[in-house]
């Protein structure tokens, strides 16, 4: 294996500039900004032959895409923040047009206070749109997520947007080793793009038209019964990916010495890594400790998620988001998996890194400790206790 | 695992040197990591940049708080940072000063170096940026890190005469360095 020593947002235009994208559209924002301005140079160098169209914000970008990829045009974009909820309008209508378009979330906080840092908040908003969404953990499945991801797009029987979320700063900034993709390799693995439907002035059709109360139903019905399909079409996916690559990091999930665990730990993105090393520091005492990578986050993969942890007895989910007024969003899809099962394991949820608060590992440690003294709970974690007057 | 801490200020070239001792570890066939302290850096303002070596894939994300090794680009920053903070006690800080270790007055238990590495930058590049040098010198003071491997990080980084100049400089600090220890 050849890996280069590279910053993670320079991967990961270098692999979607081999995914042959016809046109890309983007508006620089922090910390997003270092993948679109490669793609800009490679294009204006002329190593890639791309259409990269310039605007004057975020919403016009997920417009631009919006109407190539009617045309049949691969597209891209990318955003992060308080881009990503100015383009939310156009989102919903590129899922509801069943636009393959592919874009990374770079993750960060949103206002207010304005905050660059990475946390989760920004893409979890639009969980609901109709994207599938992955989540990447390190840079090497950054980069290799995006190829999977104009794959599962475009798949005939999904065609459905797909979003790669990786963690502002702590992936897109870090250099790391990372085997990048060759163009012959990628075009043995996603053949061209060629849409059934999609606008020409031959074949007149329009996208995203008035529908009244007589049909809007179904087309809701029809991506949630697509994202159901796409369960197994992202899995496939993986496989392929894995079968010509020869690197796996999970399909829907990824697990870690989850097998004969008593307690998992549950979250996604950039976090698993430094799990990973608690979870050996923790087994080498003894201590029967795993961790779950929600790779997929939409579709949700309750069965997979559901036969992994069913034997576990405690499970700690932590996430970089809140549903302000309820509380973690991750940890109560985690406990609808045992709704009405059998057994049900305590769940405990804990809400960490938000606004770029650097996630440590005591802050994992404290996570554990908590969840194996207290009973179900949810809360913060990693608070500065000067800041909120004491507890 | 090592872990190595760079403290310089706004545009010295802090994230570049710790990208370019991550790129020197990686060719020396080992794994790296290198990141900013993740924020919006003005010119002058301290900023911090982090490294990690090691002999295995590197999962960690989180900043780096008991480093093996912190070096020091703007000795300024004495006064402003504590840039003792988490030193490990068998560590080393490196420090571009024109002064000798024992003139400033440093209260660690850690191996203290230093090394006029403006004043070679200055002299070799012809500019006041020294984190190439600063390279130079810790491969010397540590061994964590091949000459070899430098020269590779700086020719991808800065192909032709640029970093040709930075070579020379890095060979400089590194002998500077290996004369005192002699």
């Amino acid at each position: 294996m050849s890996t280069t020593f590279i910053e993670g947002s320079i991967a990961v235009a270098k692999t979607v500039a081999v995914s042959r994208p016809h046109v890309i559209s983007a508006y620089p924002i922090t910390p997003q900004t270092h993948i679109v301005e490669h793609l800009s140079e490679l294009v204006a160098n002329g190593e890639l032959k791309s259409e990269f169209v310039n605007v004057e914000s975020e919403h016009s970008a997920a417009s631009v895409v919006l109407g190539s990829s009617a045309t049949g045009a691969r597209t891209y974009t990318a955003t992060t923040s308080q881009g990503f909820l100015l383009m939310i309008e156009v989102l919903f209508n590129i899922a509801g047009m069943r636009l393959p378009v592919v874009m990374t979330c770079v993750n960060r906080a949103v206002s207010a206070p304005i905050n660059i840092w990475n946390d989760q908040q920004d893409s979890m908003t639009a969980r609901d749109s109709g994207w599938i969404q992955l989540y990447a953990e390190d840079n090497q499945e950054a980069s290799d997520m995006h190829l999977q991801a104009f794959k599962i797009a475009e798949n005939k029987d999904i065609m459905l947007p797909v979003m790669v979320c990786m963690d502002g700063f702590v992936l897109t900034h870090s250099f790391d080793p990372v085997e990048l993709i060759s163009q012959e390799q990628v075009d043995k693995f996603l053949p061209p793009f060629k849409p059934e439907y999609y606008l020409t002035p031959k074949n007149p059709l329009t996208f995203g038209t008035l529908v009244g109360p007589d049909g809007y139903m179904e087309t809701r019905y029809f991506i949630e019964k697509t994202m159901h399909a796409s369960l197994q079409v992202i899995s496939d996916v993986a496989a392929d990916f894995h079968n010509q690559f020869g690197r796996f990091q999970g399909g829907l999930i990824d697990t870690y010495k989850v097998e004969d665990a008593s307690l998992v730990l549950v979250a996604m993105g950039s976090i698993i890594g430094t799990i990973k090393d608690i979870v050996d520091e923790l087994r080498a005492k003894g201590q029967k400790v795993g961790v779950l990578k929600v790779r997929s986050y939409r579709p949700f993969p309750k069965d997979e998620i559901y036969k992994a942890l069913n034997h576990v007895k405690e499970i700690a989910v932590l996430e970089k988001a809140v549903s302000l007024g309820y509380g973690g969003i991750l940890v109560n899809e985690i406990k609808s998996v045992f709704y009405g099962k059998p057994k049900t394991p305590k769940i405990n949820g804990f809400i960490l890194g938000l606004g770029g608060r650097d996630i440590t590992v005591d802050t994992i440690h404290q996570t554990i400790k908590e969840t194996v003294k207290a009973s179900s709970e949810e809360k913060f974690i990693g608070l500065n206790e000067a800041l909120i007057g004491g507890k | 695992m090592i872990e190595i801490r760079v403290h310089g200020r706004g545009g010295q070239g802090s994230v570049t040197a710790a990208e370019l001792l991550g790129f020197a570890a990686h060719s020396d066939g080992k794994y790296a990591q290198a990141f900013p302290s993740f924020g919006s850096e003005r010119m002058g303002a301290p900023v911090q940049a982090f490294v990690r070596i090691s002999d295995k894939p590197i999962r960690i994300r989180s900043q780096v708080y008991k480093p093996n090794y912190v070096i020091v680009q703007d000795p300024t920053l004495l006064e402003v940072s504590n840039v003792l903070d988490g030193l490990q006690e068998n560590g080393l800080l490196l420090i571009n000063s024109k002064k000798k270790a024992t003139e400033l007055g440093i209260n660690t238990k850690a191996r203290v170096k230093t090394i006029p590495a403006m004043e070679i930058a200055l002299k070799v590049i012809g500019r006041p940026i020294m984190n190439t040098t600063l390279l130079g010198a810790f491969a010397a003071a540590t061994g964590e890190i091949s000459l070899e491997g430098i020269r590779k990080a700086i020719q991808h980084k800065f192909p032709g005469s640029v970093g040709e100049k930075n070579i020379a400089a890095v060979l400089k600090a590194f002998d500077f360095i290996k004369k005192e220890s002699v």
